[in-house]
């Protein structure tokens, strides 16, 4: 985490100078310069990196330079927008992926099942921003069925902000989750059909057969179940991905989460808030991987580890 | 001369009559992605020659000529076949040139990061212990931060450390570093997995006893075995390290305006998504998808292929 | 976690609320139940979101249009950017630098507290505050004093004619609030604590902040007390800031939103096409002109012993190589309106002899090129932002393929403001496009003080290129202390006209402004100052 940071910041220094935004037509050299010393980018950078450093172990990541709000509850206030937008791409990927990856693997060679084939690579050939934009000309302009920006309306549940508890907040969950989930859906049905083809030429299934159950039987009490566990692993892996993906889904839908933040922070050489951002995703990311390595290691003592890791970097 | 090529057409037919070449004309999906891409590299590689238009070359820009349609519509003009974008500039020369600056950027990224992949990858496996452990907890900081905001961060880093005047030129460059630097990982990871394997193997102890020198050992030995999956990671890489490149181009840390990617030509046309002007945007996002679509069918073939276990 | 996770909302109602009897009734609910009945509901699609709600933190156009909304100064703009009285009824100057107010009596804050002179005082006092980012703002101020409960004093430091105008954009702040809530200074953002004033707005405004979502929603709904008669019909202001403009125009043209004050130049032949949408277009007040590095030396050149743009006939080979109709046409989708002047016709300052073009020239140009010296051209770094002005990407290539065909050899250099700005300010350019708006001044002296003058004390800010002028310096500085219009105009148009004639800056265009609405928006006032008025904005 220490090498993040240090990383984090030393990107930072070389984004660009804040001050000039900051300050309008007016503003004269001698205010320019008493601001640049009030923000500390004077100082020498080895004592701005131990500050920087103290601070956010602290939790306090200082003020933004565009909002001037907390760093820290500008991240905890869109949060929950990234979170659920994520949680709904990850559900839907797996609830249309493994019934893809099902069939694909049962029905292998099949007509149908070719075109799902090839649809599935369709899908990750397609840039997530250009479908997000046809989805908008498509769901939103043309036929005005779905919103083409926001959350929607919202509630205020304790410190979480929801969009689940409203129509227009479902409704605007919609093409964001799609435009997330593509990419996830390919991967996990993919990800389905090559266990199950694996698994039905293992000895198990094929004693199962002998046993003279049902194909219905052997293929999802035995087969679907033993191949389920790589699957979660992955999508598990793959949260800290699809929440660092968001920003390229949330730029095009203008959804209030935190890679906005980012991307808004970037153009805005908002220092404070990008630092933050990515300290926050590391350490999402960091902690994703330890519980799912922890998991698996309890779960399956072989570790299969080169599988695992391999497929949570295709992207 | 002639002896090496009989020597090459030798080897071209003994691929072709290979397990992997019958598996190749079986797969429709395979040898039509292998046509499009053999055609589409061509072309991009040969845009200065077959293009109608250099759209570097200010001089032969001229803006009145903007935003044409393309030439089955009203207002088309020869030689614009599919119409011109808002600065007067022929939008096939565009393309083919942006198609050009994504594959070079594709392919030297792929090949960068497997550079480093596998030479970290082969060091770690080898020689285990301390060096091992120091290379794989590398593996573990880059892997810990995602490789969207990885390839961000790096090349907005580049991009301003480079005097101005070399910022331009190099552009292409920062980008193929941002990629590469992040996606080493997986070929480090794959190979020094398959290296620690072999390592145990006899031969390789042979080799060491004849007091071999470990260099050679890796290059000769270790190395031919583990390309395999190394090559079927690449030719899937190089499909994510284009489309990379289209959003970091897109997002606007990628490309400038003046050597525009396909990315670039994407996110210039969206500008005009509601103007009319739809092939400013429809083309570049077709051409990309096409590339990237050709090289995933190719990548997945080749991968069954040689996955001796799915025959 | 120091703040119950960033509840805005609730916590400015809560503070409204414990405020008193009157609070009460201003304070969220009550408001929009029942004004729900008689008015309607804008929702206003922005380009970008504002910074804060509190008008000191931030000397950035946009936010103090928007908390306009909210605050108000002791003068105001019509829509006619003219000056009237708002929260001062009447003025005069008891000597050169002493300026006494008058406040407007029955004003009230959105808390129910009156409007009195020391809520004033305490405003000035916080706005040139030395940590306060609109300290420029006021350059002129020195000191004020109460006279009584409605009358106050403002001393400035000499003779200045453009107090009055400074005015517009220094809002009045309540002083029992302020010390109420610990918010009696600006927020720092170099100490990192974040000011009450952020997130909670108590001013006399037409509109009240009922809710605030940064970068999703801020709500204001109608003032029922406001003192001004309104001339609107709006009970509710939804704020939704859409950064990205394909989404924008799509939010249009589906109806999610209403208004927008930033409509894409090249998609409004497709928003006036639709029987929903309008358009309203006119020119703002800032002028885009090409400026020049002038010092010894280019910066990025193949000519590395001389600068050759510090010769008078290269900058009139550029600019003649321009051909500003084809710019005006197709970049500027025949919107601009191009200018030979460097401030718009409505700045104090400008004169009709200001407005011809040199004409497009090409072979003119060549010559030009080849007398001075460089019949080959030469190449230098020509600076624009992919962000900053109306379509700059566009017309910046535009110029540099002119250019190229002239046989000069444009290096273009295109970024985002965040990393152009940096290296403008270091000096680090040939050319660069350039927009001057001599807001919120509306006065050539903006302009002529911080652009045109040679650096030196707080003059010539954005003097980047070292274009000053000894001659030019000498009549800026004699306007600037000469308080009779009928003199000071003069001593300004003369070193416009100084400017022009040596041809330190290629004028081009003033840059077009395009609001896009749908028809529920029956009309609304947009003045060249390209702010949006909602309190003279009726719904249907």
């Amino acid at each position: 985490m220490l090498t993040v940071a240090l990383l984090a910041f030393v990107i930072f220094r070389f984004v660009g100078d804040p001050v000039e935004l900051m300050l309008n037509e007016q503003a004269s050299q001698a205010q320019r310069d008493e601001l640049r010393e009030r923000l500390g980018l004077n100082r020498n950078i080895a004592w701005q990196f131990v500050t920087f450093v103290g601070n956010a172990l602290r939790g306090d990541f200082g003020i933004s330079y565009r909002n001037q709000q907390e760093v820290f509850t500008l991240i905890a206030e869109r949060f929950p927008a990234t979170f659920e937008l994520v949680m709904v791409a990850t559900l839907l990927s797996l609830a249309v992926g493994i019934p893809l990856g099902v069939y694909t693997a049962i029905r292998r060679g099949s007509l149908l099942a070719k075109a799902l084939e090839f649809v599935s690579v369709l899908g990750v050939s397609l840039p997530s921003f250009a479908l997000g934009i046809l989805f908008i000309l498509l769901f939103s302009v043309t036929l005005q069925w779905l919103p083409a920006f926001g959350r929607g309306e919202i509630v205020q549940v304790g410190g979480w902000s929801t969009g689940f508890l409203t129509p227009s907040g479902r409704l605007a969950l919609i093409l964001p989750g799609i435009t997330l989930s593509l990419f996830q859906i390919t991967l996990v049905m993919r990800l389905v059909r090559a266990e199950m083809l694996e698994t039905m030429r293992t000895d198990f299934i094929r004693f199962a057969r002998a046993r003279g159950l049902s194909d219905k039987a052997v293929h999802f009490r035995y087969a679907l179940r033993n191949c389920l566990m790589p699957v979660v692993t992955v999508t598990g892996l793959q949260i800290g991905n699809l929440i660092a993906f968001a920003l390229v889904t949330e730029t095009v839908f203008q959804w209030p989460g935190m890679g906005l933040l980012f991307v808004q922070a970037v153009t805005f050489v908002d220092i404070p808030v990008m630092a933050a951002y990515l300290m926050v995703v590391s350490f999402i990311f960091v902690a994703l991987n330890t519980v799912v390595d922890l998991l698996y290691a309890y779960v399956d003592p072989r570790l299969r580890e080169d599988a695992v890791t391999g497929a949570a970097n295709a992207r | 001369m002639p002896a090496e090529r009989t020597a090459f057409g030798g080897r071209l037919a003994r691929a072709f009559d290979s397990d992997t070449g019958w598996s190749f004309r079986r797969s429709p999906a395979a040898w039509i992605s292998a046509l499009v891409i053999v055609v589409l590299f061509a072309s991009a590689f040969a845009a200065p020659l077959i293009a109608p238009q250099n759209p570097y070359d200010l001089r032969q820009v001229f803006i009145d000529k903007a935003e044409l349609p393309p030439l089955w519509l009203k207002d088309g003009e020869m030689p614009f076949v599919i119409g011109t974008d808002p600065q007067g500039r022929d939008v096939l020369s565009t393309i083919l040139y942006g198609t050009r600056v994504s594959l070079v950027i594709g392919l030297l990224s792929v090949l960068l990061s497997m550079g480093i992949g596998v030479s970290i990858g082969l060091l770690a496996g080898y020689h285990g212990g301390r060096i091992d452990n120091l290379l794989m907890r590398l593996a573990d900081t880059v892997l810990s931060i995602p490789t969207l905001l990885m390839a961000i961060l790096v090349s907005a880093l580049f991009r301003e450390m480079l005097p101005p005047a070399f910022r331009e030129p190099f552009a292409a460059g920062v980008i193929v570093l941002s990629i590469s630097l992040t996606n080493w990982v997986q070929y480090a990871r794959t190979v020094r997995a398959l290296t620690m394997v072999e390592r145990k193997k006899e031969y390789v102890l042979a080799a060491r006893i004849i007091k071999v020198s470990p260099t050679r050992i890796m290059r000769r030995h270790i190395l031919p075995n583990t390309m395999t999956p190394v090559l079927v990671a690449a030719t899937l890489n190089l499909g994510l390290a284009i489309l990379s490149e289209a959003t970091l181009s897109f997002l606007g840390v990628g490309m400038p305006i003046t050597q525009p990617s396909l990315g670039t030509l994407i996110r210039i046309g969206n500008q005009y998504l509601f103007s009319g002007s739809w092939w400013l945007v429809v083309f570049p996002a077709a051409q990309l998808g096409l590339i990237v679509l050709s090289v995933n069918l190719l990548g997945d073939w080749l991968r069954d292929a040689l996955n001796p276990k799915l025959r | 976690m120091k703040v119950p996770a960033a509840n805005v909302e609730k916590a400015a109602r809560t503070n409204w609320l414990a405020m008193g009897a009157a609070a009460l009734m201003l304070s969220g609910f009550g408001v929009t139940t029942a004004m729900a009945q008689q008015g309607k509901t804008v929702k206003w699609g922005a380009a970008r979101e504002i910074a804060s709600l509190d008008p000191y933190s931030f000397g950035e156009t946009f936010t103090l249009s928007v908390l306009n909304h909210v605050y108000e100064g002791l003068v105001r703009y019509t829509g006619e950017l003219k000056i009237e009285p708002a929260l001062a009824e009447s003025w005069e100057t008891v000597s050169p630098t002493v300026w006494r107010f008058k406040l407007r009596p029955g004003v009230k804050f959105h808390n129910g507290n009156p409007l009195t002179a020391d809520d004033v005082l305490a405003s000035l006092a916080r706005v040139t505050h030395e940590t306060s980012p609109l300290k420029g703002n006021l350059p002129a101020y020195k000191s004020s004093r109460k006279i009584d409960d409605l009358t106050l004093e403002i001393e400035v430091n000499g003779p200045y004619p453009l107090l009055l105008n400074d005015l517009t954009n220094i809002y009045i702040l309540d002083k029992e609030w302020m010390e109420a809530n610990n918010a009696s200074l600006p927020t720092d953002s170099g100490k990192g604590i974040k000011g009450f004033a952020t997130d909670n707005a108590n001013g006399t405004g037409p509109f009240v902040v009922e809710s605030r979502r940064t970068d999703s929603r801020t709500v204001f709904v109608a003032n029922p007390s406001w003192w001004d008669k309104p001339r609107h019909n709006i009970a509710r202001i939804e704020f939704l800031p859409i950064t990205s403009a394909a989404t924008r125009v799509a939010a249009l043209l589906s109806g999610e939103i209403d208004f927008t004050n930033v409509a894409p130049l090249q998609d409004l032949q497709r928003l006036s096409a639709s029987p929903e949408v309008k358009v309203l277009q006119t020119n703002e007040l800032r002028t885009v002109i090409f400026a020049m590095n002038l010092k010894d030396k280019l910066f990025e050149s193949d000519v590395t012993d001389k600068n050759p743009l510090k010769d008078i006939r290269v900058r009139e080979a550029l600019y003649r190589a321009i051909d500003v109709d084809s710019v005006q046409r197709r970049a500027m989708r025949g919107l601009s309106r191009s200018t030979g002047a460097i401030v718009a016709p409505a700045i104090p300052g400008y004169t009709a002899a200001q407005e011809p073009r040199l004409p497009f020239d090409l072979d003119g140009a060549k010559k030009l090129l080849a007398d001075a010296g460089y019949p080959n051209g030469f190449s230098f770094n020509f600076n624009c932002q992919s962000d900053g002005l109306v379509n700059e990407e566009e017309f910046c290539q535009a110029v540099a393929a002119m250019w190229a065909r002239a046989g000069l050899r444009p290096n273009l250099s295109l970024g985002p403001r965040s990393t152009q700005t940096p290296k403008r300010v270091k000096g680090e350019f040939d050319v660069i496009s350039f927009g001057w708006a001599n807001e919120p001044m509306i006065d050539a002296y903006s302009i002529l003080v911080q652009v045109l003058r040679s650096r030196s004390g707080s003059g010539g800010v954005f003097n980047w290129g070292n274009w000053g002028r000894p001659d030019i310096d000498a009549l800026i500085d004699k306007a600037g202390v000469e308080l009779d219009n009928a003199k000071r105009i003069p001593l300004m148009s003369e070193a416009l006209m100084i400017a022009k004639r040596e041809h330190l800056f290629i004028p081009m265009h003033n840059q077009p402004m395009a609001w896009a609405m749908r028809s529920t928006v029956a009309n609304t006032v947009q003045a060249s100052d390209n702010k949006p008025r909602f309190w003279l904005t009726q719904m249907r």
